[in-house]
């Protein structure tokens, strides 16, 4: 009996589930290649350090996956479903800080605005866009998934349109930065800007009631109803806040090439982002979930996705295998796969327990 | 006393909500067409135009009439398009590359179609998990094996296919004449027979058949359908499986349609799906929906589609955010009409 518990305390772990796929992808490279943990340091073009390898690259990749788990956490926990607009919306804030970082023409040499006026923008438009699904989802009460589906529609053609359907180019080299390195220091930009969302995320879940609420309403809306909380604020202040990593994750792929490409920015990164989250052992149809784990699930993800580029597989490819992954987590953790695997072992202990008794008697 | 004529209002509030919601669809398809005679000119008074919206959109009917049967029972399925993108690149590349012959790559488009359908059934059915995951791993599954299967986008050359992809069937006293006074047949794709002999099909199945009404008793309330003894994990399985079966055939259809293979085909169906059915009064919470309404709801999806690239706006980009809109108000209208519901 005490072997049960102590088993059931660790598998009731959230965070576990991310360690174990951690390790079993660690384990995996390491038989097939040891190169892959490989991390050397170089100079860009720039004359700057730089460190590179497949571990960098999970880290630097991962980190803007990591900024929409956060927001994705949230969601997930007070509405029971996941935003799957992110991609396009992504594509709209790039677009609409190009526009004007760029001016009109998108040809312009030096900056119209300054970048901060721009991500700020930014950060406002994705905002709306994310208000639009929270009135959607917490008002009109339609499912987060139909409802953000609009959304990841129309999003694209909507980015395209903010700049006319033309590709502005950034020629400064500071708005490099966010996607790449900052001079002198030789760890990818990405990872400290998400390093600095997680600490803000923690601070807000530690001193409001934030983490409380969504919870709350994500258990038993009704209920938390009757205790006073109001539902529909909260479930939509998570989809604005969504809308926040939302602009901070644009912000790091528009840097990385200077440029935007509408239809293949950010693509299929709504898929990554519920990965993540399923990942973190967080429950898909709402309720308590573990900031912690999200973020790791979601490097844990990038490491996945890092680990098949290197044995060549094609990036249109991908999605199939990560489906399968996804596929395997849920039903792992269905809750009535649980059940029975739960009685499975409750009858081996059973069986255990009356050869003893036969063997002693 | 009760007045003895009611007034229209009057029908109108005492409607059940798949009445309301098809005489809605059916009016606003009429109203739309009427609007692309008046704004558009001459072309859509043709029955021909009318016929190749049919063509043109003979799939993505059978898709959509799969997705409403999954909607009325309370589901999802939004796998369907990447299904038909894998069903036209498998059967292309049996064609050409493996050499089979039409009739075995109809059967290997029915395979795929069930096998979807078979494994996301027992999971969303038996195994509890939300639909809107298992089918969007569904997609991104289907999606990847495509390219998987082949990378490259090809036509197929088989001449059996060629054929069947040309077949026009006429259409009789329905012709127009031509600039040289020629009467020209009207005709219709084979795609099309198919896709309105599914709809009559499933409209009977839907309204007089045990399995039929178990859908809309499910989707309604599945407690009191539980109740009543119908057995509705093994219901919510067979709406899933139809669905397969369904995005089976559509994918043969869009095939025969295009004639070729190619990884982005049917890019964005399972929005024009979701979207067609919802415009035709499907609710996104079950238990409501007609195929007849599904059907119409393509065709007003494909007219404001046609309005809008004539008008101009032939950008890719009007036609998504055009849908987006059109499903957006749809969607509105629906809660309207839920909260009526409750009112009463």
């Amino acid at each position: 009996m005490k072997k049960n518990s102590f088993i059931s305390k660790i598998a009731g772990n959230r965070i576990l589930i991310p360690i174990v796929a951690l390790l079993i992808l660690a384990v995996f490279n390491f038989i097939a290649d040891p190169s892959f943990f490989k991390i050397t340091l170089g100079y860009n073009n720039l004359g700057n350090p730089v460190l590179s390898g497949y571990l960098i690259t999970i880290l630097d990749y991962g980190s803007e996956l990591a900024i929409l788990a956060l927001g994705m956490t949230l969601v997930t926990a007070a509405s029971g479903g996941q935003d799957i607009s992110v991609g396009a919306a992504i594509a709209i804030a790039g677009s609409a800080m190009l526009r004007v970082l760029c001016g009109a023409d998108g040809r312009a040499e030096t900056l119209q605005t300054p970048i901060i006026v721009a991500f700020l923008i930014a950060v406002v438009i994705a905002m709306a866009f994310g208000a639009f699904n929270g009135i959607l989802v917490a008002y009109f009460k339609i499912q987060p998934m139909i409802a953000t589906l609009i959304l990841f529609t129309a999003g694209r053609s909507i980015a395209a349109w903010i700049n006319n359907n033309q590709l502005p180019i950034v020629n400064d080299q500071g708005f490099t930065v966010f996607g790449g390195f900052i001079p002198g220091i030789p760890i990818p930009t990405p990872f400290f800007i998400a390093a600095a969302c997680v600490v803000v995320i923690m601070l807000v879940l530690k001193f409001t009631n934030l983490g409380l609420y969504t919870q709350a309403v994500g258990i038993n809306e009704s209920s938390s109803r009757l205790n006073g909380l109001n539902p529909e604020f909260i479930k939509f202040i998570t989809f604005v806040i969504l809308g926040i990593c939302v602009a901070v994750a644009a912000l790091i792929k528009v840097s990385r090439l200077s440029t935007i490409n509408y239809s293949v920015i950010a693509k299929d990164i709504e898929m990554d982002a519920i990965l993540a989250v399923a990942l973190g052992g967080n429950s898909l149809s709402g309720g308590k979930f573990n900031m912690w784990a999200s973020v790791l699930g979601a490097y844990v993800i990038q490491f996945l996705t890092t680990t098949l580029y290197k044995f060549n597989v094609q990036s249109d490819a991908l999605p199939a295998y990560k489906a399968i992954v996804v596929i395997i987590l849920v039903i792992i953790s269905a809750p009535t796969v649980r059940e029975w695997m739960g009685n499975m072992w409750t009858r081996m202990n059973e069986k255990k327990d009356a050869k003893e008794a036969k063997v002693n008697g | 006393m009760a007045e003895k004529k009611p007034s229209i209002l009057n029908r109108l509030r005492n409607m059940t909500d798949t009445n309301l919601l098809l005489t809605i669809t059916i009016v606003m398809f009429f109203l739309m067409y009427i609007g692309a005679i008046v704004f558009q000119g001459k072309g859509f008074l043709k029955p021909q135009t009318f016929f190749n919206i049919l063509n043109a959109n003979a799939a993505l009917i059978i898709l959509s009439v799969g997705l409403s049967i999954v909607m009325i029972s309370g589901s999802i399925d939004i796998s369907v398009g990447g299904v038909t993108a894998l069903v036209c690149m498998s059967c292309a590349v049996h064609l050409d590359y493996k050499g089979g012959n039409v009739f075995t790559a109809f059967l290997l488009a029915l395979g795929i179609g069930i096998a979807f359908g078979f494994i996301q059934g027992i999971l969303i059915a038996y195994l509890d998990i939300q639909p809107f995951i298992v089918t969007l791993a569904g997609m991104f599954f289907a999606r990847g094996m495509t390219t998987i299967v082949n990378t490259n986008p090809f036509n197929v050359e088989n001449p059996a296919l060629v054929a069947l992809k040309d077949t026009r069937i006429p259409v009789p006293f329905l012709g127009s004449y031509n600039k040289l006074g020629e009467y020209i047949n009207a005709y219709v794709e084979i795609g099309a027979l198919v896709a309105v002999a599914v709809v009559l099909i499933l409209f009977f199945v839907l309204r007089w058949t045990r399995l039929g009404r178990n859908f809309y008793a499910l989707g309604g309330n599945r407690q009191s359908a539980l109740m009543l003894g119908i057995n509705v994990k093994r219901t919510k399985f067979y709406a899933h499986l139809l669905c397969g079966f369904l995005s089976g055939i559509g994918g043969f259809v869009y095939f025969l349609h295009v004639g070729s293979g190619a990884p982005t085909h049917a890019a964005g169906a399972e929005m024009n799906a979701i979207a067609a059915s919802i415009i035709g009064g499907t609710l996104l919470t079950g238990g409501v929906g007609n195929v007849i309404g599904t059907f119409f709801g393509v065709l007003s999806l494909s007219t404001i589609q046609n309005i809008v690239n004539s008008a101009g706006l032939d950008d890719a980009w009007w036609t998504g955010i055009t849908i987006a809109a059109m499903l957006c108000l749809f969607l509105v209208i629906q809660s309207l009409v839920l909260s009526r519901k409750k009112k009463k």
